[in-house]
């Protein structure tokens, strides 16, 4: 099947723009993608390190409070500023990632952002990462898109926000000094068995218990605080070589490197390849891949040392890239993004939204659609399958949103009929044309057409 | 049938409903499509809890040197159960259930899962009830589905799954109710029409705007009703209790939402309680999980008031923990795990099961409790009691392949 700008927008992309133009080719998506970040300069997101003033404040306001035994009203009403603004930068942050697909020629960089970005799934903890995962994002994904594979593992792996999601900060080797002076302390295996079973292998991978526990002993040490931000502790390092799927790692004194090199190895698998090539032709092409598709994605992985933008490129250019017809259901986010966008509903009208606005009109409902943003159930992300999504209460909720979302902007609202094309191209089937014809109201048109399971899939 | 004659069909069915309730004549039982007044209600623990520190076992020599900062028995606030088991001080609430034999456990159970111990696959092997072998993504159904699906003439709404997450367990062909509580959907006439055509040739779409919009309907009319009735006593009991633990709280709400439909026709409810993996701190985590798995167990007892005599909460996880605390005073993934029971119906005051022994040489790989029964039995032996279903249907159709040999008599 030859390249279809429709497609390309709806399924690799966030969708069609009355004004933006659709990509031209798979060669234009990848020029793009290689090209300057134009949407992270309109719209910008606070990386981790930025949050590292406040979360000092917030420590030092804890110390005081120990020491006085409470909080003074001036400490009272400086926490609370403190929280309130990091309440509204999680609100912001949620519209900037809409205003950037609302505006952007190059969606295929922010659907790219989001597969990875649920790929490696991070959840806010306690303190400062409760409500900023979308600056581990920012931080440790956005600029890594376009790389390798194996450098945005790494990235991922020691970064601060990932280490205390899994709950490696504290978990030291058996044999370490710090848990032959405190024998309380030792290992705990989260972060090994997820960086195994979701991030590199998968579960279907060739690894054992014994792997998953040799590679928590290759990580131990690795630990974070707002000082350095990631910190490995050799004291907390295992002595002693390692030996993860039949390699060995590390010699008497345990180090950094053992953990970088492991890693390396893991990205360039053969298992990791298929794993992860398998998970972006599901993510964007169909949750039951083309076997050949995945196959030559996972052998350009490993001829290039899994060079993301060669796999993208293997990707985008295999005939059933944009073969229709389309049967993914859009994620609430993707089908929020995608709404407003074919509506034409300029980034910076969502960007001046307040936090109330943000609850009401964005994060709300689409909570109700069954995507609490930056809170999936565990460490797996969302789940793929249209199944999961087309639920009675999930439709109903996406239908109500719809409806809300055309009366609200009834002031600008295009004609049905017109709108048809403008959301899907010649993708509309004949029911949609007729439902825009046969509505009563300009509102309801196009609330029908965005419900439909025409604009619903992608 | 032509678009919109299952649809009328529908309405016409939530209309008499409606006028049945409340008429003196006829109580909704009447209405009932199921073949039983038992209720089950199927909670998945979502993370894999740690059954030996809920279902604490003291009396086990070997028990005290394993957990060295999360502790164990009376000395660590338990409440002792039966001279061997300690309940943990987070389901406290719950013994005056225990001495009433309204509470039971088993203990060092599993599914057939086993040595990779991801949540996802345990989840997904759980909620399918088969043996590991046939855990094709393709065929993917769940078990309490399958039990409707041995029963002619099941309604959508005798069985609810309840929540934004979809359930697996009561996925497949048997037709059953799925909803949100804070789901609302207001449409007129017209779009409902238009939303029916353009969804008229994709079946999951028609499906499951058939259901919204029936669902919306017969939720409508028993509010109402709801309204019209005085409020009862445990109504007042369930309200009064959701007020004293903060009101609107995730896990309050599907419980209230679950009371609601169990009252009435609906037979099975299933949902879920997330926040049982706990890694790192396990003391201050298993507490926040336990305590909303005590407030859900509390308010449908309140709430079921009279129904609560024919219910039975069963609340099953992935599976357990390790045996060992590891170094961050949490667990790791385990084995054998715990399921909990509750309700009017149950046997209850008893900790089922084979216990293994917490001895290295007892331990599964050496490091988890060994599992000593399949979980999906207790399960079965449930259903049995409850709905008395066959078997040989069990162990066939319901979960393939199991053997249901000396499991109790878990129902009264």
């Amino acid at each position: 099947m030859a390249f279809d700008p429709t497609i390309a927008a709806i399924r690799f992309g966030s969708g069609l723009h009355p004004q933006l133009p659709a990509p031209k080719s798979a060669g234009a998506m990848l020029k793009l993608l290689r090209g300057p970040d134009v949407m992270a300069k309109a719209f910008p997101i606070p990386v981790y390190g930025d949050l590292m003033p406040e979360a000092h404040r917030l420590r030092e306001l804890a110390r005081a409070r120990k020491k006085l035994g409470k909080r003074t009203p001036k400490m009272e009403a400086e926490v609370k500023l403190i929280r309130a603004n990091d309440r509204e930068r999680n609100a912001m942050m949620l519209r900037h990632l809409i205003a950037r697909n609302l505006d952007t020629e190059d969606g295929f960089r922010e659907r790219l952002l989001r597969f990875w970005a649920d790929h490696f799934t991070v959840k806010g903890r306690g303190g400062i990462t409760r409500n900023n995962v979308g600056t581990y994002v920012e931080d440790a994904l956005r600029g890594r898109i376009t790389g390798r594979f194996g450098d945005m593992l790494k990235a991922v792996v020691t970064h601060p926000m990932m280490l205390v999601f899994l709950d490696q900060p504290r978990s030291v080797g058996p044999n370490s000094f710090i848990a032959g002076r405190t024998p309380r302390r030792g290992l705990n295996e989260n972060l090994a068995r997820e960086v195994l079973e979701l991030h590199t292998l998968g579960v279907g991978g060739r690894y054992t218990q014994k792997d998953v526990r040799e590679l928590a002993e290759v990580f131990a040490g690795m630990s974070q605080n707002i000082d350095k931000g990631f910190n490995y502790m050799t004291r907390g390092g295992e002595p002693g070589a390692e030996v993860v799927l039949g390699r060995s790692y590390g010699g008497e004194d345990p180090k950094v490197e053992d953990i970088y090199a492991v890693l390396h190895d893991l990205a360039l698998h053969p298992d990791t390849a298929r794993h992860v090539s398998r998970k972006l032709v599901v993510h964007f092409v169909s949750d039951t891949p083309d076997a050949g598709m995945v196959e030559e994605m996972a052998a350009e992985w490993q001829r290039t040392d899994g060079d993301l933008m060669a796999v993208y490129s293997v990707m985008l250019n295999h005939p059933a890239a944009f073969a229709g017809p389309l049967t993914k259901a859009k994620q609430p986010i993707d089908f929020v993004c995608s709404a407003l966008r074919a509506l034409g509903v300029p980034g910076a009208e969502v960007a001046a939204l307040n936090l109330g606005r943000t609850r009401r009109n964005l994060a709300g409902p689409m909570i109700l659609m069954g995507q609490h943003w930056e809170h999936p159930v565990g460490p797996d992300g969302w789940p793929e399958d249209e199944a999961h999504w087309i639920t009675p209460q999930g439709l109903a909720a996406r239908i109500s949103w719809a409806m809300r979302l055309a009366s609200d902007q009834r002031k600008t609202l295009p004609d049905p009929r017109d709108f048809v094309g403008q959301a899907l191209g010649d993708l509309a089937s004949e029911p949609v044309h007729f439902a825009a014809k046969a509505a009563e109201t300009r509102m309801e048109g196009i609330g029908v057409i965005l419900s439909s399971p025409d604009f619903q899939k992608r | 049938m032509s678009m919109t004659s299952r649809r009328n069909f529908l309405l016409r069915g939530a209309a008499i409903g409606c006028s049945a309730a409340a008429s003196p004549l006829l109580t909704p039982m009447t209405f009932a499509a199921a073949p039983w007044d038992a209720r089950l209600v199927v909670i998945i623990l979502r993370g894999g809890m740690d059954g030996i520190d809920v279902v604490q076992p003291y009396g086990d020599r070997d028990a005290a040197g394993l957990r060295p900062t999360l502790g164990m028995g009376e000395g660590a606030g338990a409440s002792d159960l039966d001279g061997f088991f300690a309940l943990h001080p987070g389901l406290s609430e719950l013994m005056p259930l225990w001495k009433a034999g309204e509470l039971g456990f088993a203990h060092a159970v599993s599914t057939p899962y086993r040595d990779k111990r991801s949540h996802f696959d345990g989840q997904d092997l759980l909620e399918a009830g088969t043996g590991f072998d046939v855990m094709a993504k393709e065929k993917r159904d769940g078990w309490l589905n399958r039990m409707l699906q041995t029963i002619p003439g099941i309604e959508a709404e005798t069985a609810y799954a309840i929540g934004r997450e979809d359930q697996l367990v009561l996925t497949g062909a048997a037709a059953v109710a799925n909803w949100a509580p804070e789901t609302r959907l207001n449409l007129s006439p017209q779009a409902e029409r238009l939303l029916e055509l353009v969804y008229h040739d994709d079946p999951i779409y028609r499906e499951a705007i058939a259901e919204a919009l029936d669902l919306t309907d017969s939720l409508e009319a028993a509010a109402q009703a709801q309204e019209e009735e005085e409020m009862d006593e445990s109504m007042a009991d369930m309200a009064n209790m959701m007020q004293a633990r903060g009101g609107n709280k995730a896990h309050l709400k599907l419980a209230e939402f679950a009371v609601n439909r169990l009252r009435h026709e609906t037979r099975v409810a299933s949902f879920s309680i997330n926040g049982w993996d706990t890694h790192g701190g396990q003391a201050a985590g298993l507490k926040r999980a336990l305590a909303s798995l005590q407030d859900v167990i509390l308010a449908m007892k309140a709430g079921l008031g009279p129904v609560w005599g024919k219910t039975t909460i069963i609340a099953m996880t992935e599976f357990g923990r390790t045996a060992r605390e590891n170094g961050t005073r949490g667990t790791d993934h385990g084995t054998g795990g715990t399921m909990v029971m509750a309700g009017g119906a149950l046997r209850g005051g008893k900790v089922y099961g084979q216990w293994p022994g917490l001895a290295e040489a007892d331990l599964y790989a050496g490091r988890d409790l060994m599992p000593t029964a399949d979980v999906r039995a207790y399960a079965a032996a449930t259903m049995r009691g409850l709905f008395g279903i066959e078997k040989s249907l069990l162990e066939s159709s319901v979960f393939p392949g199991l053997d249901m040999a000396g499991v109790d008599r878990l129902i009264l």
